[in-house]
């Protein structure tokens, strides 16, 4: 569906985009242009190498290298043109153009390693003299170069924005190779790699050629940043170096798998974003690269299930949940107990709400929905007169709760000599996180006391449960249910 | 050249642009945060699409306000993709500023059509155009440039004034500030919100790029030339004014050198700006590179000296005073790790100052040398026999650490082994202690 007015008389935010039609789309999905297929391939495979070399970076905490470098390459692109300019070319060949981004972005880098060496300024200082003071000096002699008589500067600029559109296939081949030269290296020195960016100081003890195998990861950053100039721009290729890897981080905590996410999300909000690109006319490719990999950048960050904000978040949730059932279940079995001595275990003797609000510090809230969770799961019933009390079930589950908060209190009396008016706290604070194994040892440290009891028995309280101290906690502090 | 009230305009725009990033440059510095001039500077095209697209206008205020928000909400992202997402610092930072350039870019490209808002325009600025758009102050017309970043310039020398305890306490020690009831964060905002104003009432006028440099390098070079956070202030504004100053002039004359016709002002004063920090880096008197390296070398050829004087006189104490000794240098160069040409050196200077002469074919302490010689391995054998005694160092491994601290022991020091020791007269070798 084609949009009737010509973009330059569409009203702002409203029309914003010029649609494309059905077929262009299909010949964009399709790969059918020699062109469209030149230019996704070339831009895939570069974000694929920037996925895998800024997982690296990442990791060795030096993402914003690329930026610098990138800023860095600026002057080289101008003194190569005015060199090939005297030289009596049109000083516009890629290959040349790109040799002069390197000499100037390894010198960027040069200077950083020296500021840092030699002066007690930080990395980060480092990054920002060397990105504004060689972009400003890149600026400078593309100034020079638009006065020049000769020859004009137009097509310089798409290094600083991209101009994925203007790829050649032979520039396509060339990122080709660079991309597949960098991921073969990459997989070659995967284990070297992993030490020097999780343990310098190890993989030197260790006799590894620590420095060497920096300068080769700087390498490879510095030939992923050359060959994205044409592609992205020398702004927004740091985004391809930093943006993926970052993602990637959010899936998974394996480095393998880590490198596999980035390469896939790199090579993915390329192809994306240069087809939608090739798409909508006035959309710019790099931008569009780099939005797109944004976005998948922050779905990452929300919905990932191994760092995901999201996940972590409903596991806090549910943890606290469990908790609160926890104190729940053992609130109204200690109630029993108390109420009607040790010979009345199982929880079967019904609670009043106003006694379980006094029971713990927990609010109205919290403890209704305790008690609303609780219900629903079969555990706690509901006495005709609206008081509360343990179903079977409930009661096998409270005499295993009460029992590990007992096994830890005595423990704690016994090794850790704390008092045991002090106990229940502590015990707390540790009894929700036991997992069964640490039960187990529990029992076989505590097989020679007395007071624990037989195995799956729920031994005597340590201290005098006394309700009413139970209930407003004399210090004020809400009770355990964190 | 010839100079014009042009010139002059240009000139103070840069000046006043380059002194208020540098004053607020000086705290991005010393709170490693140098690289946020970077991120807000590329962040805030967004907001100044945004502001377009919604007032439809190109007047200054809206744009104005959308810019210094999403400067603000930089900061503030970077804080959260951080905090919640557990991201490292400096890839937060890269994430945040991207996305937002590349969104602004996407919006700027959609409105190009309609309006003037180039992002080249953005990024280099138009310092040459500066004294083209005049506004009348008092009587006389200014270019409007002069009057924002004087009215920029202002706000911030205010705030550093007023807040001056508070920004120093909270960049070097957050923690103390938090202590003494200091809002570390509030301060942090207020930071950023003010280089985001900075920021974007620059650009227009001067060229974010400019912005970029003058953040960072001013406050940089001040940092190596000082250790006082009063002094360094001053020095990052001289700094930051000077470049402005020879990167215009720099900007006209230096391309006239190799035939060219002149060329971004902006752009060469970021590039002086940098010359200059080389040139600090270099000569600074305590931090720069060149007073560093003498200091370590003056130190070596010390080692290098006392090291001689040593192997004179435990030779004269082996085959007497008539004894004729003769210096591997490159045997010495390896035991006291300084290279066969510092020994040298260090035996010409040891000639010079009259400690050593050459007699017999062979090199003989004189009585000034032989003194203090006489410390050094009175140093060296007090020194193995308290690694011995009182640390339990073996015998065969006391050599080598008190070869190594026998420079640095002053006699306060040697008096302090002799007492603790009770006046050793033999070292862990056997050999006596001489004294003084």
């Amino acid at each position: 569906m084609a949009h009737a007015a010509p973009p330059s008389h569409a009203i702002l935010g409203a029309a914003g985009f010029d649609l494309p039609s059905w077929d262009q789309v299909v010949r964009v999905v399709m790969l059918r242009d020699y062109n469209t297929r030149v230019v996704l391939l070339g831009t895939m495979l570069l974000g694929l190498a920037a996925g895998v070399v800024g997982t690296f970076m990442l990791l060795h905490k030096q993402s914003l290298l690329g930026d610098a470098l990138s800023h860095a390459t600026l002057p080289g692109i101008g003194l190569a043109f005015i060199f090939g300019v005297a030289a009596g070319g049109s000083g516009k060949s890629l290959g040349w153009l790109l040799a002069g981004a390197v000499i100037t972005g390894v010198m960027g880098i040069g200077f950083i390693l020296l500021v840092r060496r030699f002066t007690r300024l930080k990395q980060d200082t480092a990054l920002g003299i060397v990105l504004s003071v060689f972009f400003g000096a890149g600026v400078a002699i593309l100034g020079v170069i638009q006065k020049m008589q000769t020859g004009h500067a137009a097509g310089l600029e798409s290094f600083i924005y991209g101009k994925t559109a203007s790829m050649r296939s032979a520039d396509a081949w060339l990122i080709a190779a660079t991309a597949a030269l960098v991921v073969f290296g990459c997989i070659l020195l995967l284990k070297e790699f992993l030490l020097v960016c999780f343990d310098r100081g190890y993989a030197r003890a260790q006799g590894w050629p620590v420095t060497t195998l920096e300068i080769v990861l700087m390498a490879m950053v510095t030939a992923v940043t050359v060959i994205g100039l044409q592609a992205v721009g020398l702004i927004l290729i740091v985004a391809l170096l930093i943006i993926p890897p970052a993602a990637a981080r959010f899936w998974t905590n394996r480095l393998v798998p880590m490198l596999v996410v980035a390469a896939a999300i790199g090579a993915g909000s390329c192809a994306i974003g240069a087809g939608a690109s090739a798409l909508v006319p006035n959309l710019p490719s790099g931008a569009t690269i780099v939005v797109v990999a944004a976005g998948l950048f922050l779905l990452s960050m929300v919905f990932a299930p191994t760092r995901g904000v999201l996940p972590l978040t409903l596991e806090r949730m549910r943890l606290r949940q469990r908790i609160a059932r926890q104190h729940l279940l053992r609130a109204i079995y200690e109630h029993a107990e108390h109420a009607a001595g040790p010979a009345a275990r199982g929880g079967h003797v019904p609670m009043r709400t106003d006694a379980l609000m006094r029971a713990r510090s927990w609010s109205a809230p919290q403890l209704n929905r305790a008690l609303k969770t609780a219900r629903k799961d079969g555990l706690v019933e509901q006495t005709p007169s609206g008081e509360w009390i343990l179903t079977q079930a409930g009661s096998t589950h409270a005499a295993r709760v009460t029992r590990n908060h007992r096994l830890w209190e005595l423990y704690l009396i016994l090794f850790a000599d704390v008092a045991p008016s002090h106990v229940d706290r502590d015990a707390e604070e540790v009894e929700h996180v036991l997992g069964n194994e640490m039960i187990d040892r529990l029992e076989t440290l505590l097989a020679e006391s007395a007071e624990a009891g037989r195995p799956g028995e729920v031994p005597a309280s340590p201290h005098a449960l006394a309700m009413a101290v139970h209930s407003p906690r004399e210090d004020g502090k809400p009770g355990g249910t964190r | 050249m010839t100079w014009t009230m042009l010139d002059t305009w240009i000139v103070v725009a840069g000046v006043l642009c380059a002194m208020s990033c540098a004053l607020l440059g000086n705290f991005l510095v010393l709170r490693k945060m140098s690289l946020m001039g970077d991120a807000i500077s590329h962040a805030v095209l967004p907001g100044l699409a945004v502001a377009f697209l919604l007032t439809g206008s190109r007047s200054s205020i809206p744009m104005f306000v959308g810019a210094a928000v999403v400067g603000v909400l930089t900061a503030v992202f970077t804080e959260w993709v951080r905090g919640f997402g557990k991201v490292e610092e400096g890839a937060s930072m890269g994430v945040v500023f991207t996305a937002l350039f590349a969104i602004g870019l996407i919006l700027i490209v959609q409105a190009a059509d309609r309006v003037d808002l180039d992002p080249g325009c953005v990024l280099y600025g138009a310092i040459e155009m500066t004294p083209i758009d005049l506004v009348g102050v008092m009587g006389r017309f200014v270019p409007r440039a002069v009057v924002v970043l004087s009215i920029v310039f202002a706000i911030n020398a205010l705030f550093v004034l007023v807040f001056y305890k508070e920004l120093k306490i909270s960049s070097f020690d957050p923690g103390l500030a938090t202590t003494v009831g200091i809002n570390a964060k509030l301060m942090h905002y207020l930071l950023m919100t003010l280089v985001a104003i900075t920021t974007v009432a620059s650009f227009e006028a001067v060229g974010s790029i400019l912005v970029v440099a003058m953040l960072v390098v001013p406050g940089a070079t001040a940092y190596l030339l000082t250790d006082r956070l009063g002094t360094m202030l001053v020095l990052s504004l001289v700094i930051g004014a000077v470049s402005a100053v020879i990167g215009h002039v720099a900007a006209v004359i230096v391309p006239g050198w190799f035939g060219f016709s002149d060329t971004s002002t902006a752009g060469m004063m970021a590039a002086t700006a940098g010359l200059l920090f080389a040139l600090v880096m270099l000569v600074a008197p305590r931090h720069g590179i060149v007073s560093r390296l003498a200091h370590q070398a003056a130190l070596r050829l010390r080692i290098a000296r006392e090291d001689i004087l040593g192997l004179l006189y435990r030779q004269e104490e082996v085959g007497g005073r008539s004894a004729t000794a003769t210096i591997d240098f490159h045997r010495l160069g390896i035991v006291t790790g300084t290279g066969p040409i510092m020994g040298r050196l260090a035996l010409l200077d040891l000639r010079r100052r009259g400690d050593v002469v050459a007699r017999d074919s062979g090199y003989h302490v004189t009585d000034k040398g032989r003194s203090h010689a006489r410390d050094l391995v009175r140093s060296h054998r007090l020194w193995e026999c308290y690694l011995h005694e009182s640390l339990g160092v073996g015998v065969d491994h006391v050599h080598a650490s008190a070869d190594r601290v026998e420079h640095f022991t002053a006699p306060a020091m040697r008096e302090e082994i002799v007492s603790s020791l009770n006046e050793p007269g033999r070292d862990p070798h056997g050999e006596e202690i001489p004294r003084e």
